[in-house]
């Protein structure tokens, strides 16, 4: 559609054109100058406003409000600038250039702060520590043979089975049940609320259910009440299952996102459908796998995969409650060990590198996803 | 990704009223509410407990558990008397109350407790020679000695005094959150409006200009979508450290910009490429441009889209732990809270009264932000998004 669009709008400006005779011809002396004066402006405000805040010694507050004037206005006054300077060009310059500064900025920021910086990771994984002697591929053959490695691989597949696999089917089971139920708001918001809690947070609300005193922790004082036994250091005692205590933190805090979507989804399957099948006789278990499921079959795909990436990343929960100890580490934290604690720049590109392989299949899906949507 | 199309929400409004026949005497809405019931409190608990602990006493808290403030039956010592003497202390005794209640047991059980015939209990309290009985009974017991005492030491830094045993008065420095909780605003703020102006300029220029390249920029968006941002930490933080933008506010709001640029030009190109296109052209034909058309009428038209991205973007820069401990770092003057808290947890990780008030703080705004805005936050979940 959009393509249809740009091609009608070359047609509708020069319809316009007459309207508006100094346009395309040559840019006069006023526009220029005040380009310029534009162009020095934004360059001083800018300057003047980082070395304000590098070196500024006022109460915190300043501080503040100047830093959001600053970062917000600066942005806004680099746009009108560069834009300007575009319209003051020619018909055809300006038509070539304005598109890019519209998408340059953007475009900019992503090459400079992800897409460039994977093949420099890739390629400072391809030497030694010091990041000066080539190794090749030996930091790769180390990531795959270190004990601590595959312990961190086991623990992300455990993530990826319990902590992914409980998001998709307890938000699953809350959106059919909130679907039935007249309470379906209070239910969603509750379950949805810890989405806007940090990882810390959540961290340490958990800490707090585990701890090991039982007139502190819940759980403990649930156990020792009901079994008598003694309190279990659950983030600790219990390997390699104290990985699942750490697991429900993550499962606390996303089943919303997962159940939001289910629920759109569900609300989504005609009505015709669900009832034609209950008058067949169908039982309510028989209509949830043989039509609920099936609907929402691509809804699930997604929920599962995005689940499945946030879970592969999982870097705070681990990092707050048991710094990767005992047996908890994940990739990420092996990542963040590796480079910023033993200081290892190539085992720790390394790592991430590995941490980007897994990723790619989805990445190629959902180019392959999108160039198949869109009429682009 | 783009599961949920308009189609679908469209029926869903329709179906929603057409399968209002949640009765109350139904059976198996009875099922359904119990295990929804379950559920809520069960996701509720965690922070219910943090809350409740927040307005508790510091010695409160270490004695007995939040739960405790519900109404629950509990053992108070009612009387208690000396032992009588000429007990066999080690076979088994029978202890008769001035009451006239008896119970028997060994010296250890007493120790535990043992219920006598009237319901109390008692409980052997000292040694075997000089030990005296206390006669307890259950009874309701429900409250806690409430304080604001740990907010106002997280908020203000108010020293904490103790009482010590020997009389002696110690003094735990306060624990001031009020400069991380102004860091984690400067922080988020910017960090929010810049990529959501870039994207919006960037999504305009997507959707409705023509150029060479704009297909393979676009699939590199798209690519970028789920690129782990663990992937860019390592070559950033070396051109940091060069620019000496490492420690700096500027620093991890062009970092937060970068990061959340593939989802923010996204999300929004999905919205500004379907508004209707003759409000484009008829502007267009009254001889506007299009920066005149992208800041009257597509800004203002895409508040929506807009406001669903802010949300996101806002909760994630505020509760991103990862990008602030790499590029901000603790130093106490840019130290977010969310570091300050990863602190706390290590430093201080049983002071309970310090950390459940600490994170309740940082949870304050998220949740404000969260509930007012709820509407644009599930729109903007539903048009699709994987953060990288």
């Amino acid at each position: 559609m959009a393509e249809r669009v740009e091609a009608e709008f070359p047609a509708l400006r020069k319809e316009t054109k007459p309207s508006e005779p100094q346009r395309g011809a040559a840019p006069n002396a006023g526009r220029i100058l005040m380009a310029l004066v534009l162009t020095a402006l934004t360059a001083v405000f800018l300057y003047a406003g980082f070395i304000f805040l590098r070196d500024a010694n006022v109460p915190k507050i300043i501080v503040a409000v100047i830093a959001i004037v600053w970062g917000v206005g600066g942005i806004a006054l680099l746009f009108t600038t560069a834009n300007y300077l575009v319209e003051t060009l020619g018909q055809t310059w300006r038509n070539r250039l304005q598109p890019y500064v519209f998408v340059g900025p953007a475009v900019l920021a992503l090459l400079y702060f992800l897409a460039i910086p994977t093949l420099r990771t890739l390629y400072i994984s391809l030497f030694d520590s010091s990041g000066t002697n080539f190794v090749g591929l030996q930091n790769y053959v180390a990531v795959f043979t270190n004990q601590a490695m595959f312990t961190a691989f086991r623990n992300n597949v455990i993530w990826i089975v319990f902590g992914a696999g409980a998001c998709v089917v307890a938000g699953l089971l809350i959106a059919v049940l909130a679907d039935r139920s007249r309470f379906e708001t209070l239910a969603k918001s509750t379950i949805f609320m810890p989405m806007a809690i940090s990882m810390v947070g959540a961290s340490i609300i958990f800490n707090f259910i585990y701890d090991v005193d039982p007139h502190v922790g819940l759980l403990n004082a649930l156990y020792t009440g009901i079994t008598g036994a003694g309190p279990i250091a659950w983030k600790s005692e219990l390997q390699p299952f104290n990985n699942l205590f750490l697991i429900v933190v993550m499962v606390w805090l996303q089943t919303g996102y997962s159940m939001v979507l289910f629920s759109a989804a569900i609300k989504g399957i005609p009505t015709e459908l669900l009832e034609a099948a209950r008058v067949d006789g169908a039982t309510e278990l028989r209509v949830f796998f043989s039509i609920v499921i099936p609907s929402i079959m691509g809804t699930i795909i997604t929920v599962a995969t995005t689940v499945v990436i946030f879970t592969l990343k999982i870097f705070d929960v681990v990092w707050i409650m048991t710094g990767g100890q005992f047996d908890t580490q994940v990739i990420a934290t092996q990542f963040y060990r590796e480079y910023f604690t033993a200081q290892n720049a190539g085992y720790g590109s390394a790592i991430a590198i590995v941490l980007l392989i897994l990723v790619i299949p989805v990445m190629v899906y959902n180019i392959r996803e999108f160039n198949e949507r869109q009429a682009f | 990704m783009a599961v949920v199309t308009t189609k679908q929400k469209a029926v869903a409004r329709t179906t929603a009223s057409a399968r209002s026949q949640k009765g109350p005497f139904n059976p198996s809405a009875i099922i359904v509410n119990g295990t929804l019931l379950m559920l809520v409190i069960a996701w509720l608990l965690p922070t219910v407990g943090l809350i409740i602990t927040s307005v508790r006493t510091r010695a409160e808290i270490a004695t007995s558990g939040w739960w405790t403030v519900f109404p629950h039956q509990a053992y108070v010592t009612k009387d208690s008397f000396p032992v009588p003497k000429g007990l066999n202390t080690d076979g088994v005794m029978t202890i008769t109350t001035p009451s006239g209640a008896t119970a028997s047991g060994t010296f250890e059980q007493f120790r535990a407790g043992v219920t006598a015939s009237d319901g109390s209990k008692l409980v052997w309290v000292g040694n075997k020679r000089l030990g005296t009985i206390q006669i307890q009974q259950q009874e309701w017991q429900w409250g806690s000695e409430w304080t604001l005492q740990n907010y106002a030491q997280v908020l203000l830094g108010v020293p904490f005094q103790v009482k010590q045993p020997d009389g002696t008065i110690q003094t735990i420095p306060g624990n001031d959150f009020s400069t991380s909780f102004l860091n984690s605003l400067i922080v988020t703020i910017p960090a929010t409006v810049i990529p959501i102006l870039i994207a919006a300029f960037a999504a305009y220029g997507f959707a409705w200009m023509k150029f060479p390249g704009r297909k393979f920029l676009f699939i590199m968006i798209v690519a970028l979508l789920v690129v782990p941002l663990q992937i860019a930490l390592v070559p950033i933080l070396t051109d940091y450290v060069k620019l000496q933008l490492s420690g700096t506010f500027l620093g991890i709001w062009l970092v937060h910009t970068g990061f959340g640029l593939s989802l923010a030009t996204y999300l929004l190109y999905g919205y500004i490429s379907q508004l209707p296109r003759d409000i484009l052209e008829s502007a267009f034909i009254d001889g506007a441009s299009h920066f005149t058309i992208f800041t009257r009428l597509i800004l203002p038209l895409s508040a929506p889209a807009l406001a669903s991205f802010a949300i996101f973007q806002f909760l994630w820069v505020w509760n991103d732990y990862l990008v602030a401990l790499i590029f901000l770092g603790a130093k106490p003057e840019v130290q977010v809270l969310t570091l300050r808290l990863g602190d706390l947890v290590g430093s201080r990780n049983s002071e309970w009264y310090i950390l459940t008030a600490g994170a309740f703080v940082s949870m304050v705004v998220p949740l404000l932000v969260f509930f007012s805005l709820q509407r644009y936050f599930v729109r903007g979940l539903l048009a699709g998004s994987v953060k990288g």
